[in-house]
């Protein structure tokens, strides 16, 4: 890398004339990581819609005791549908995305490492979820068998397109590992002079960790969903007990994947918080130090803690409390995470812009979030909360308003940099204010189901369970209406606005605020010097 | 004791649903339950959601102190501090020490609850789709525990009544104040069995048999659902337990011991078509009707019509094979050991004369035994 760094004459000349190619060719062909960056975002928030449209077809059915709209399969279709195309389609993609367009800026890079690889690795996700929503028209039906895909409910009797759903998970795979392997490569070569590890902005240090963490479990991924295929279609046995296989196997290979997982999606919007409560505090962030060791530590740990997800399984008693200790462990370096936002915040000069109300909101409900969690880690309670309510309200609270809110807090502090206007304040404060309510009560009561004895995944519940289920779906309405609103405020940011200045907010810092605003279609050609 | 502690944490939403409904009783909290463990689990719970609003408190508190007073339209001006090692370290040992402490009653509880030794009675709990089957070991009692909520109330046809999904055709009795161990399995996929009152969840998962145990502490009529995705009907294979006194529990015993001698007579008489017709409706609506549907069209094509079907209107043997082996593969289970010869006869009966397949055919027990001996 340091080879293009070292000529950049000719090259620096051949960049200042060719802006974008015209037309798609712009979007197929593109090396640009602004562009593919923001077409992971668009992609990204039309999966959101989809999968949303899916969790709104769930809540109108469970507005009411009683089946009114839809079928049990046909339920369970959604449930499952929903989680992984939030999971592999929303939440991913547009950390993805937003990578690709803050890392170059914010390292001094002129471009991602592997710009091809990055146009491939973009353009496998239309194919791959084209595939996995196909199976809604084909006969059968898309899968049914949870985002956590049991076995054998999910291999001996799966519906037919569990093989599609495969294929689809193994392109996912492909590019996620092949984005993952371009965030390192651009992080670890391509850095100013100047930039050491431990000056880069914390966004690039939860995206480095959140990268390897990729690497490390995507693969297993493909192993576990690739030993459903051979059960299904080559006679195989791995998680088949009447062949010899066991069911459980596949629950350990897969959490293997899964728990780590969860902190993919949660890692880089830490990132993001941590780059944006310093900014509207006007204050340097806390402990910045402890900050990258506590997301290390976190990531380290995840890969000794899968098993909390399956504490009924029967496992022996030694296992069960060495994961419960593992578990409790995590509350550790997330506490510090959560005790250091808030002593950025001690004493500073508070500004409350959309960016700071979603991390603020970010910090509050992800610690509730977090509170269910360490509930859950307790063994013997987590019998109870288990497969309920509880702990639908425990992950979508980490991942509602951890994850999106995250991506909404991006969107609103880094887009005037990206179209060079600034979007209007007083809309997104009313998106804000109307997504943190819809989310609390869709939420919210969803605890109270839990305890009361709701299990997830069920299509028509009890009489006792009523009450709080209406005000979850009016909840969930509200939130997802919400977000219509949303994509009217950034469509209506790129056409017209108040100018930007380079700089954007008072407090900002870091060399992606030191470039014009737009961000020209080439920056840091010439590599800036980091002091 | 339940609606002191839970009543103050939980509270801030009340307000909202008190206005929209007052009458129907629902749960916030976990609930005690009715044996030691359950008490102790419930205990657990509060002790560490107590815990977790302490620190919330204290977290949202220093939070809240600053948006409020540490504002630039106030006026603040912001310090430049920006790390201190030793409070990291501070903030790093206090959390450290509360996990411990809230370790130290997780494992004695867990210690507990794993120990399922010297048991008074021994049930073995099976899962399959969407039923549940109790075997009392060493007592020859054995059946099948179905939904038996009517599909009218669950498509809003008829009133719902108030254990709407709750209730079952044959409850599990068990007797109060001994220790009863469950050995938990399924047929085909994973099923998870769930009391609360019991605080006892496992999952049901074919090839394993789970243990689990309780001592209950209070006669009554307990509910609970299966808790693991299983399929299309996972949500409707609850879970009934009526604990009785311990004399009331050997008279049910007795009955239904009884019962079971009883039914082996049936199989030496021969019926009519119309009362096979009858006894095969009922049991086609209680085991067949989920997959092929009260009308037997089926929902094609993961579950196939048996109206004019070619199995239904063909040869009466291999009808009979496809019910009693199952289909290997497909969600169609083998009713052999799951239905008792006459009901076997009857439901064949039924399947090849209801919805105009009228084949005229009366299958009898015997031809059960005959296959099965073959």
């Amino acid at each position: 890398m340091s080879a293009v760094i070292d000529t950049p004459k000719q090259h620096h000349d051949d960049h200042e004339h060719h802006g974008p190619a015209k037309g798609i060719a712009r979007w197929l062909f593109t090396t640009n990581h602004k562009d593919i960056g923001s077409m992971y975002l668009w992609f990204s928030f039309a999966m959101f819609l989809i999968g949303g449209c899916m969790a709104l077809t769930i809540r109108a059915e469970l507005f009411q005791p009683g089946l009114q709209l839809v079928e049990p399969e046909f339920f369970n279709q959604m449930t499952t549908m929903h989680g992984l195309i939030m999971v592999f389609g929303a939440v991913m993609p547009a950390f993805v995305g937003l990578a690709n367009w803050l890392i170059p800026m914010m390292v001094g890079a002129p471009d991602m490492a592997l710009p091809r690889m990055n146009n491939w690795s973009f353009w496998i996700l239309p194919f791959a979820f084209g595939l996995l929503l196909s199976t809604l028209f084909m006969e059968g039906g898309a899968p049914n068998f949870g985002w956590t895909f049991y076995a054998p409910l999910s291999t001996t009797y799966a519906p037919d397109t569990v093989t599609y759903f495969i294929f689809g998970v193994h392109m996912m795979g492909v590019s996620s590992i092949m984005g993952a392997i371009n965030v390192i490569a651009t992080i670890l070569n391509m850095r100013a002079p100047g930039m050491t590890l431990m000056k880069m902005p914390l966004f690039v240090w939860t995206w480095l960790i959140t990268a390897f963490l990729l690497i490390a479990v995507m693969p297993v991924l493909a192993g576990v969903v690739t030993m459903m295929l051979m059960d299904v279609h080559f006679g195989t046995s791995f998680f088949n007990a009447a062949g010899g296989g066991d069911p459980v196997l596949f629950q350990h290979i897969f959490w293997f994947f899964g728990h780590p997982e969860v902190y993919i999606m949660i890692l880089p919007a830490f990132g993001v918080v941590s780059q944006i409560i310093p900014t509207f505090s006007r204050k340097p962030l806390f402990g910045y130090h402890s900050m990258v060791y506590a997301v290390a530590s976190i990531a380290i740990l995840s890969f000794i803690v899968w098993a909390h997800h399956m504490f009924t399984v029967g496992m022996p008693l030694v296992g069960e409390l060495f994961f419960m200790y593992a578990t409790m462990l995590i509350a550790v370096p997330t506490g510090v995470k959560v005790f250091n936002w808030v002593t950025t915040m001690f004493r500073g000069s508070l500004t409350f812009e959309a960016p700071m109300l979603f991390s603020v909101a970010f910090v509050i409900l992800f610690t509730i979030g977090g509170f269910s969690g360490l509930m859950l880690a307790i063994a013997p309670s987590d019998f109870q909360y288990h497969d309920t309510y509880f702990v639908v309200a425990h992950f979508h609270y980490v991942l509602v308003p951890g994850a999106i809110f995250g991506i909404f807090a991006a969107v609103y502090y880094w887009l005037p940099k990206w179209c060079g206007n600034m979007y209007d304040e007083a809309l997104a404060k009313w998106h804000f204010w109307l997504s943190f309510v819809g989310m609390n009560l869709a939420f919210f009561p969803m605890h109270f189901l839990g305890l009361a004895g709701m299990p997830r995944r069920i299509p028509d519940y009890a009489l006792q369970f009523a009450d709080f289920n209406s005000i979850s779906s009016v909840g969930a309405f509200l939130f997802g209406i919400t977000q219509l609103l949303f994509l009217y405020l950034v469509i209506k940011c790129i056409r017209s606005g108040e100018k930007a200045t380079d700089q954007v907010w008072e407090g900002a810092e870091g060399l992606e605020w030191t470039i014009p605003s737009p961000a020209p279609y080439h920056t840091f050609s010439t590599p800036p010097e980091v002091r | 004791m339940r609606s002191r502690l839970s009543g103050w944490g939980l509270v801030p939403l009340l307000p909202v649903f008190w206005a929209t409904h007052a009458s129907a009783e629902y749960g916030l909290n976990m609930p005690e339950g009715v044996t030691d463990v359950s008490q102790s689990v419930y205990d657990l719970h509060m002790t560490i959601f107590w815990i977790c609003v302490a620190i919330g408190v204290v977290v949202f508190g220093v939070m809240f102190y600053s948006i409020f007073k540490h504002r630039k339209s106030k006026g603040a001006v912001a310090a430049k501090f920006h790390e201190s090692t030793v409070v990291e370290i501070v903030w790093t040992i206090i959390p450290v020490i509360i996990l411990v402490a809230m370790a130290w009653p997780a494992t004695t509880t867990l210690i507990e609850m794993y120990d399922t030794s010297d048991s008074e009675v021994d049930i073995k709990i099976t899962g399959y789709q969407w039923k549940w089957r109790y075997e009392y070991l060493g007592t020859g009692v054995d059946f099948f525990s179905n939904m038996s909520t009517p599909k009218e109330e669950i498509y809003n046809a008829k009133a719902k009544n108030d254990n709407y999904l709750l209730e079952v055709d044959n409850e599990l009795v068990v007797p109060i104040n001994k220790k009863i161990r469950f050995l938990i399995t399924a047929n085909d996929v994973i099923h998870s069995w769930w009391v609360p009152d019991f605080a006892v969840k496992k999952d049901a998962i074919p090839g394993f048999i789970n243990e689990s145990w309780t001592r209950i502490n209070e006669p009554g009529i307990y509910r609970g659902q299966c808790t693991e995705l299983c399929g299309k009907d996972h949500g409707f294979m609850p879970v009934v337990v009526r604990a009785v006194e311990e004399q009331e529990y050997e008279e049910w015993l007795l009955a239904k011991q009884e019962e079971a001698r009883a039914e082996a007579e049936l199989a030496k008489l021969t019926f009519t078509l119309e009362e096979q017709m009858a006894r095969g409706e009922k049991v086609y609506n209680t085991n067949c009707a989920a997959c092929h549907q009260a009308n037997g069209a089926g929902i094609p094509p993961s579950f196939p019509a048996l109206k004019d079907s070619a199995i239904a209107l063909g040869d009466v043997e291999k009808h009979i094979d496809i019910v009693v082996n199952g289909v290997p593969g497909s969600a169609m289970q083998a009713y052999g050991n799951q239905l008792s010869d006459v009901d076997m006869a009857a439901v064949i009966t039924y399947e090849r004369n209801a919805w105009g397949n009228d084949t005229g055919d009366n299958v009898s027990a015997k031809d059960i035994v005959d296959f099965k001996n073959k």
